[in-house]
């Protein structure tokens, strides 16, 4: 799973069936600091994030563990939103 | 899935049993222009590819699905020959093997 | 999921049998920017898209694979949508 911050949507009419009305944003990897990384990557919001908002993104096959991601062609999904981060 | 030539192959006469009678071959991948880029590479092969031909691989645990039910312990198979590439401006036709 | 633009279409006979009957994309991964992100990738085609469309790419297999309908394939990457448009926080790129 990573860090990220939500940076945008996507929007797509003709698309996969099963990723009919499902919300897909787009994601910018974030270190603990809150600092950006590089790249993006879009996913399938499962909490109802919000712009600027930090969340846990989980990739890969485990996406679709994601509760209403069951069998859907998902490989990124959103499955948290932060609401702090402390180190030692 | 990625392009890629064909440039070369591996003998290994010690390898893991579930590998015995797999072709490996030697993999460059390409960039759409048929450019070199990156790492070569070594894939297990279902096409029957040669020596020099334009090919696309696939990466991942689906790299071993072409040999099923065997379980081969692969992450990088050719799934197909390309015969052309077509770029939108033009067709860039793929080099056969020779012979 | 990433997004890209169809660079081009790929022609192979030989192939394995779960390609068959779909299209074959050469698909340039793209950066929020619009700039090209690293080196293009071959994609199956489960939307009928072309070249110059902005689309959708799952890059792992599952979704991939379920996407064009071959399950059990050696297929790690497909396209599955058409953007029809990105809205970015201002000063992101």
């Amino acid at each position: 799973m990573i860090l990220a911050r939500v940076v945008g949507t996507v929007v797509a009419t003709r698309k996969d069936p099963r990723l009919e009305g499902k919300k897909l944003l787009v994601l910018k990897p974030v270190s603990p600091e809150g600092k950006d990384e590089a790249g993006y990557v879009v996913a399938v919001d499962t909490v109802s994030a919000g712009y600027r908002e930090r969340v846990i993104a989980v990739s890969g096959s485990s996406a679709r563990m994601a509760e209403g991601c069951k069998d859907c062609p998902v490989d990124t999904s959103i499955v948290g939103i932060v609401d702090d981060v402390s180190m030692d | 899935m990625y392009l890629g030539r064909v440039i070369g192959r591996v003998w290994a006469t010690v390898k893991n049993p579930a590998l015995n009678g797999q072709r490996m071959l030697l993999v460059q991948p390409l960039t759409p222009e048929l450019q070199n880029t990156g790492k070569r590479i070594v894939c297990t092969d279902c096409t029957g590819a040669g020596a020099g031909e334009i090919i696309y691989w696939v990466r991942g645990r689906e790299a071993s699905f072409p040999f099923q039910p065997a379980e081969t312990p692969t992450d990088t198979t050719i799934v197909g020959i390309v015969d052309s590439i077509d770029l939108g401006k033009r067709a860039v036709p793929a080099r056969r093997r020779k012979g | 999921m990433l997004i890209g633009r169809v660079v081009g279409e790929l022609i192979a006979t030989q192939k394995h049998p779960s390609h068959e009957g779909c299209k074959v994309l050469l698909v340039q991964p793209l950066n929020l920017d619009g700039t090209d992100r690293g080196d293009a990738v071959v994609a199956l085609d489960a939307v009928d898209a072309g070249i110059g469309d902005r689309v959708l790419v799952a890059t792992e297999g599952f979704s991939a694979m379920t996407a064009v309908e071959r399950p059990q394939s050696p297929i790690d990457m497909a396209v599955i949508g058409f953007i029809d448009h990105i809205e970015l926080i201002p000063g992101v790129s």
